[in-house]
Formats: structure tokens, sequence, C-alpha cells
């Protein structure tokens, strides 16, 4: 009964929203493709859509992604299918095989971005009763977004007989903005505005708020027009309401991304520099070394085990630990240890250091920036309710410094590793008569904070350049981080970089990127004046020494 | 290992062009020899741009070498690197002039480090070739500008998405870094829009530090400017290596080109390279060269590059481009005036003429700026950048914008009877 239903609103739709000419033959109007101008394209295009042919959407569709082809010699319009064990070059409108055809027989069909917005449209307008529902959900969103006149009908039809309920809410929203926008009269109006003000889309303000000025412009207004007028006022403080109420939301949130961002950068030196007391200025060059890790691991995988690539960033995690730790005891190993309690020259010793490993990678890899692809649970964003949307690889950047931070404490506090290296670093002479190997412990550690440093390489290389620069960008955040939160102190380093990453994603949108930053600098100036030790301030005979 | 040689080989260039003059079984005589300078950042953060056009240049003088040298004498290449370091930069070409004695050089990027070489060539009247897109308001008698002025990239680009085939565009984003031009180039574009009646409220601009990373809270202020009815755009004059962390926050939070594009000046190819832009596909960029365009010189140029660097990845870009025609310009000036010296040669290079590898002919101006096409792309996912309008003709760079009004009334001619870089009346 269902399918008799659709089939007969399908009609309907067909002859109400392309208000069809008579049926111009599809393989005519799809051979406008093939122009060189983007005008004649955009006229194909319309005349596809008002085909009404059932495979004009499979066209749009695959005109849309980018993946519809000419044949160079025929003209014939094709995609690659996927058959069983590969591509099949297969004409869309007889669905053909043609067999073996190289790319260079083919030439793409290119659209522009009014010709993408177009295919958007009409498609929206045809996938309205498609099988899938992610297709009527675009659908509906395409019509929210575009809103002509001569969907009112089918909308409400579609709404009628659909059974998802996501769907089902896209498209009252969808058929509430045209009757909002079309209706003649301000009852349809009124009606339509209730269900539009428990919405919380930024398109809904503007909707509203074009209405409410066209309805101040208008001179003599009737009651009615005045009590819609009222009534889209209070709307539309209900809208702006939960906007701003998501808008801080959404600004917790960056903050806080912001500051697993830090975290991750600044944990590695929170070791060497915190622990250690060794100023590192190659720390970010470990990073770096980490993100050209992942960069090496993923081509391993592309050329070793395709089919594995998605996982490529688990497996460097790993991997990037044990480069940058190992990096991280060889330098010890051969430059620091000669430097211990000799500041001044340590820093200059890691600053040329640094300036040594960016030229060596830059001189291996070449200056340019490499790609390191984003797997695709890693892209996209999590839409929450309309006007919020997280993205996945923020998320899971947070989810991953606090992994991060709960393994290095679990170190630190419950391994003998960590009660020696801590040992050393209160008291050393104390330490070295107990029978603990200081030098092994030394190395050890200063392996560990480079380590991590790489592990944290890892997780730039999905929101950051992977060039022979990356570290630096990152090192005097790196400082900032630590000595705010307290040197020597894992959980002074997190609420360093938390308080410092929102404290910069709410000064931003009044101050402007530059100034934030500014602003934040400052903040630690006076603060390290005040509290010289940062927030969390290690105490006893230890830091006396 | 291999990576490693190649380099090592290339830091030497001069040295290996002597090995070639070697094997030939004479080694040349210092008067044999013309020198050409390259100032171009070998290390630091702008290694990633500047190393490839100092390849382009090592191609065009391994070429010209190669087609019986200059004047009948070998051209010999002078690299050093001035380390992305202002002030290195002063330096290095007081180096490359005084004591290498060189006859002209081709360098710089960022227009910090050409400010800053600026006085050495015109106190020593040496000649520079400057190959990138810049803010425009300069023109030195000694500076040769082969990229684009602001009239040959912004203005047409603005226009582009201004009409209907650009998607008639009412609001306007302007997003760049912080330093003289972003912040040139957006002073030039805010009074074009208002010129064009663009209101006050319907600009957002927006600066943002050196390797900025963290794009979240400026890409979701876009998303909400956009979706307040009027069809939005954003201008991003954005430089180096923050696109990359920018361009994939505008793929993650979801900005598709057809809602709000983002059309650049300063990303093309070579930034791409560093990207999956399956995302970014139909975001524009402004450029007067597009690897994509086909032609037979581009083509030839393209083969060239591929088969000098040994990697068949490598891509072309547009201040390659402006390095190729800068050095074909001089070359054929050199030949006119039959001598290196720096006066004949810039007589020599006014009307010069040189075929784009985009198609139609790049015209040197005296006003130091060249003539050529304005193209403007679309990001594909394979990298490239595809051609959806070009101007029909050249247009004429512009040193000092109509759109400012102090500088508006400002005249660069090196010709009698103005023979000056900024001037109101003729000086003669």
């Amino acid at each position: 009964m269902r399918i008799i239903l659709k089939i007969i609103i399908a009609a309907m739709l067909f002859s109400v929203a392309i208000q069809a000419p008579a049926r111009a033959d599809l393989e005519e109007a799809a051979g406008g493709l093939l122009s060189k101008s983007y005008g004649d394209k955009i006229q194909a295009t319309e005349a596809i859509a008002a085909t009404g042919d059932a495979r004009a959407i499979l066209l749009l569709e695959t005109l849309l992604a980018g993946d519809l082809y000419a044949v160079k010699d025929t003209d014939r319009l094709v995609y690659r299918k996927p058959a069983n064990g590969g591509d099949q070059v297969t004409d869309i409108l007889t669905d053909e095989d043609l067999g073996d055809l190289k790319s260079g027989d083919l030439t793409k069909i290119r659209i522009n971005n009014r010709m993408r917005g177009l295919i958007k449209d009409l498609l929206g307008r045809l996938t309205l009763l498609n099988e899938d529902p992610l297709l009527r959900l675009k659908a509906a969103d395409a019509v929210f977004k575009s809103r002509p006149v001569e969907m009112i009908v089918p909308m409400g039809d579609a709404l009628a007989a659909e059974t998802d309920t996501a769907v089902a809410a896209a498209m009252r929203r969808a058929l509430a903005a045209l009757n909002f926008v079309h209706g003649d009269t301000p009852e349809v109006q009124g009606e339509a505005l209730l269900i539009l003000q428990e919405e919380s889309v930024p398109e809904v303000r503007s909707l509203l708020s074009a209405e409410a000025n066209r309805l101040a412009a208008i001179q003599n207004p009737s009651p009615e027009n005045q009590a819609l007028a009222k009534a889209i006022d209070q709307a539309l403080a209900k809208v702006e309401e939960k906007l701003a109420m998501l808008g801080v939301v959404e600004n917790i949130f960056q903050g806080i991304s912001l500051g697993s961002v830090l975290l991750l950068a600044a944990i590695g030196l929170a070791i060497t520099f915190g622990v250690m007391g060794v100023i590192n200025m190659a720390h970010g060059e470990m990073v770096m070394i980490g993100a050209y890790t992942t960069y090496v691991v993923q081509e391993l995988c592309r050329t070793f085990a395709p089919e594995l690539l998605t996982f490529s960033l688990i497996a460097a995690i790993p991997a990037a630990f044990i480069v940058a730790g190992l990096c991280g005891v060889a330098i010890e190993r051969s430059i620091i240890r000669f430097l211990y309690g000799r500041p001044l020259e340590t820093l200059l010793a890691t600053w040329g250091l640094s300036l040594v490993l960016q030229q060596f990678v830059r001189t291996i890899f070449g200056p340019t920036n490499k790609e390191v692809s984003s797997p695709d649970w890693l892209s996209g964003t999590w839409e929450i309710t309309g006007g919020l949307a997280l993205t996945y690889n923020r998320i899971a950047i947070i989810f991953f410094a606090a992994a991060v931070l709960v393994m290095l404490m679990l170190v630190l506090r419950k391994t003998s590793f960590g009660l020696q290296m801590r040992a050393v670093t209160q008291n050393r002479k104390m330490g070295a008569s107990m029978g603990i190997r200081t030098g092994w412990v030394d190395a050890m550690t200063f392996g560990l904070g480079s380590g991590v440093a790489g592990m944290a390489g890892v997780a730039l290389s999905q929101i950051d350049n992977v060039s022979p620069n990356l570290g630096q960008a990152y090192i005097i955040d790196s400082f900032m981080v630590v000595v705010f939160g307290g040197v020597g102190n894992l959980w002074g380093t997190l609420v360093g970089a938390l308080s410092l990453g929102i404290t910069n994603k709410f000064l931003e949108p009044y101050t402007g990127a530059v100034l934030a930053k500014i602003l934040v600098l400052v903040f630690i100036i006076l603060f390290i004046q005040k509290r010289p030790r940062g927030l969390f301030a290690l105490k006893g005979r230890a830091v006396e020494n | 290992m291999l990576g490693l040689r190649k380099v090592a080989g290339v830091i030497t260039g001069a040295a290996m062009l002597a090995t070639s003059a070697l094997g030939l079984g004479t080694a040349q005589a210092a008067d044999d020899v013309i020198k050409v300078g390259v100032l171009h950042s070998l290390s630091g953060t702008m290694a990633i741009s500047e190393t490839t056009l100092k390849d382009a240049v090592l191609m065009m003088v391994d070429d010209l070498n190669k087609n019986g040298g200059l004047l009948g004498k070998k051209v010999e290449a002078v690299v050093v690197d001035p380390a992305s370091n202002w002030p290195l930069f002063a330096e290095k070409a007081r180096e490359l002039i005084e004591v290498e004695d060189v006859d002209v050089v081709f360098g710089c990027w960022t227009s910090v480090s050409r400010k800053s070489v600026l006085p050495v060539f015109e106190e020593l009247n040496s000649m520079l070739f400057y190959p990138v897109q810049y803010e425009g308001e300069e023109s030195s008698r000694n500076v040769f500008y082969t990229g684009a002025a602001p009239n040959q990239q912004a203005i047409p680009a603005v226009e582009y998405l201004m009409s209907e085939e650009g998607g008639s565009v009412e609001r306007w984003v302007l997003a760049g870094t912080d330093y003289v031009y972003p912040r040139t180039t957006n002073k030039i574009l805010e009074s074009f829009l208002k010129a064009k009646g663009v209101a006050e409220e319907d600009i957002m601009i927006s600066y943002t530090p050196f390797g900025h990373s963290d794009w979240q809270t400026i890409v979701s202020d876009i998303k909400k400017f956009g979706s307040e009815g009027k069809k939005t755009a954003v201008v991003s004059t954005i430089n180096g290596d923050a696109n990359v962390p920018f361009y994939k926050e505008l793929g993650n939070q979801g900005i598709d080109a057809a809602d709000i594009p983002v059309v650049a000046f300063s990303v093309g190819e070579e930034e791409l390279a560093g990207l999956d832009t399956a995302p970014l596909v139909g975001h524009l960029a402004a450029w007067n060269y597009f690897m994509s365009v086909e032609s037979e010189e581009n083509d030839a140029f393209i083969k060239k590059w591929k088969a000098f660097i040994g990697d068949d990845k490598r891509v072309t870009n547009d201040p390659m481009e402006a390095t190729y025609i800068g050095f074909k310009m001089w070359t054929q000036a050199v030949e006119q005036a039959g001598t290196t010296d720096v006066d004949a040669v810039r007589q020599a290079m006014y009307g010069q003429k040189v075929k784009n590898l985009t198609g139609g002919t790049a015209v040197m101006n005296t006003n130091h700026h060249l003539s050529k096409p304005v193209l403007i792309g679309e990001i594909q996912d394979n990298g490239q950048i595809e051609t959806v309008w070009r101007t029909e003709d050249v247009v004429v760079g512009d040193a000092w914008s109509d759109y400012i009004p102090e500088s508006a009334k400002l005249v660069a001619d090196w010709t009698y009877p103005y023979v000056c870089g900024g001037c109101e009346k003729p000086m003669y």
C-alpha cells in the first residue's frame, strides 16, 4: 500500500515540483554537459532535472561528486561503477559496461560552485521520496535552505508519508520555513512560527529577522500583522537565547580542545623540564619527529598493507614514541649529560640542536609539507543539535591527551622506574648511594619525555602542518603551560593547559586572535610575578636545593 | 640517503656548474662567466616556499647553458641562504653584489625581506627580480616585480565573486595573517567593496598571528556570519603554514564551497600538496598561473621541471612562472643590450615581451610591473586548481592602488618625463 502511495506521490511531485515541460529526452539534455561553457552546463543540468527521468538522480549525483566523465572519442557519459573486484567504466544512461577504458580516454565533466549549489537544490527536490533516509534528510535540508515556493505541496505529502522520526523532524522544519516565507495569511505564518521557534540553527534567526523587518516596513499594518510581528519578536528572542547558550557550550568545547592540544605539546616538557630541570629547546623537534614518523608509517602502510591504511594512525602512536624516545636518549647521552647544572649552556646547545634537527629533516624529506591523511573515523562533525556540531578529530585529541596523561601518571606513581626517577630528581646523591644507576635513570627519563612529545606529534599531524617547522610553533606555548602550571607537577600542567586554552577561546571572539594571544601572555607574566613557582608549586626541601 | 646527496649537490649548485665546465676540459676564467645571484631562504620557516624558486632559477640557468649560454658566456648561479632571517637578507644581498659581483639577483618572497634588501640594491645600483604576488604601493628603480599587484589578483577575484557566475556574493569575510601584505590588501579591498555599495556590517575583518594553528573560533564565526541570509564568501590572505590547519578546520566543520566559498591569494599547488583536498573541492584561488592550464609552453615547462627535479610528483606554481618570465625577460634584455650593465639592461627591459605559460604575452611596463592575465580557479580533489574564469586580455600591473586615496594620485614611471617610482607630477 505504501509503495503505491509513494508512486502516486512521486508522480505528483514531478508534475508539481518541476513544472515539467514536454518530457524532453534525457539523452538530449545530458548532451549539454559536454559544453565547455558553464552557462550551457547549467542549462543542461536544469533540463536534466526537468525530464523527470528516473536516471536523472544518478546522473546528477555522479556529476555533483565529480565522478562523471565523457569518453573522448564517442562523447558518451560514463562513470566508474563499483563491480566485483574493481571498478567498471559504465555508460550512465544505458548502464552498458564499456570494458577496458584507460583514464587517458576519459575527460572529466567539470562543475563550478554555482552548479554545485544548483544540483544540490535540484537533487533535494528529486530525492524527497528516496528509499535511503539519509538522502531524504539531505533533501529536506536542501529545501530548507533554498525554500522554493512550489515545494510546499510535495513537502507536505512527503512529510505525511515519512516514517523516520529524524527525517520527519527535518521535513517539518523545512515545511514550516516554506509556509513561513510563502504563507499569505498571518495565520499560516503564525502556525509555522510555532515550529520554527523551537529550532536552534542560525538560519532560523535570519529568516525571522528578515520577516520582522518586512513587517516593520508595512505602513498601517492590520491587527493580524501586528500580532504576528509581536509573535516573531518573541520567537526571535527565544531563538537568540538558545543560540547564545549553544555559543557558550561551543566555546567551552573549543577551549578544552585547544587546552588538550597544549597539554599534549607540553606534557613531554613537563618531564624533561619540569622533573629533570633541563631547558630543552629541542622539545618541539621531538614533536616534529613524531609527526614525521606518523607520515612514514602511513606511507609504509600505503605500500605494503593498503587495506590497513585507516589504522596506520594507531600503529604510528607506539612507533612515534619509540623513535622520538630513542632520539631523546641519544641526545641525553651525547650532549645534555655533560651540561647538567649549567642551564645557559643547555639552552644554547639544545637550541642549536633544534636547528640541526630541523635542517636534517628538511634535507631528508624536503622542505614542503607532507600529507598525513585523516582516516574516515576522524573526519567530519558530530551534530549534537542543529547549530552545535563538534568535529571528530578534536574530540579524539581530547581523549588521547587524557589517556597520555593518565598513563604518564601511572608510570611515575606505580612503577619502580617512576620511583627511581623521582628519587634521583629529589636527591641524586642519596639515590646513587641506594644503588640506583642515576645516569641510566637520567637517560630513560629524558627518553620518556621525548617519546611522549613524539606521541603528541601523531595527534598534531591531524590538525597542523607536517613540516620541519612544526615544532617551533609549539615550543613557546609548551614552556608557557609548564611554567604557569608549576614546574614538576603533572596536575599543574593539566590545569595550566586547560585554563590557558579556555581563556584564549573566550577572549578570541571579543578581541581577535592576535590580541587574545597577547592578553594571555601578559596575564602569565603578571601571574608569574605574583607566584613565581606557578599554580601548583612543589613544596619541601627538594625545591630549596 | 638519496635525498641527502641531492641536497648536498644543490647547495653546491655553483660547484656543479663548475664541474660541468671542467668536463669540457678547461676551467672557465672569471671574465667568461655571467653571475646570477639567487637570494632565497633554504632554511627556516620560508624554506618551504622559497627552495622551489631557487631550484627554478637553477633549472633556467642550466637550460640557458645547454643552449650556448648568454652573450657567448657561461652563466653561473651563486646561491646563498638568508635563512628566513630578514636582516640577513640585506647582508647576503650585499655579499652577492659586492663580493660575488653578480649581475642580477633573483630572490625574496615575503614583503618584509624585500623591504629589507631594497636599500642595498638602491645604494649599489644592482637589479632584483621579485617573483611573488604582493601588496603593491612600491616601485623601485632597482626592482622588477614579476608577481601580481593587487589589481592583478585581489580586485578581479572579488569582482568575479560579485558576478552572477561567481555566486553574487554580498557579504565578505576578509581573513588574513597579521602583517603588511594582508593589511594593505584588505585596506584596498575594503574601500573597493564600499565603493561597490557593500555595507559596513557586511564586511568582517579578522587577523591571526603567523603560524596560527587553532582555527576553531574563526571558522565557526565565519559559519555564523555566513548563515544570516546573504550569500557570503571568504577572501583569504592567510599566509604560509597557517593555511593547512585553516583548510583542515574548514573541511572538518563542513563548510562547503557551494555555501561559503573561500578565495585565497597565497594558496597554490605547492601549498595544497600537503593536504587532502577532497573536502576543499570548489574553494577558489586567484593567480596568474595554474599548473592545470593546457598550453604548449606550460606542458614543456612542467616536463622540464619534473625532469630537472627528478620527481614526478612535484608541482609547479605561480611564483615559478613569475621567476620564469623574469629570467627570460632578463636574458632577452641582456642580449638586446649586448651587456650585463645594470643601467643598459634596465632600459632594454621596458617593453620586453615573453610568452606566458598560460597563453598570451607578458609585457614589462615602465612602472616595473608586468601585464599578465588573471585566472580564477577552483581546487580539485587531485590537488590541482582548475580555471573557471580568466580575463579576456592581460591586465596592466598597477604599482599604486586606485582605491587608496593617498596612492591613487601617485604615478610610477621610470622613463621620461616621470623617471620616478611614485610622484604626482613629472620630474622633468
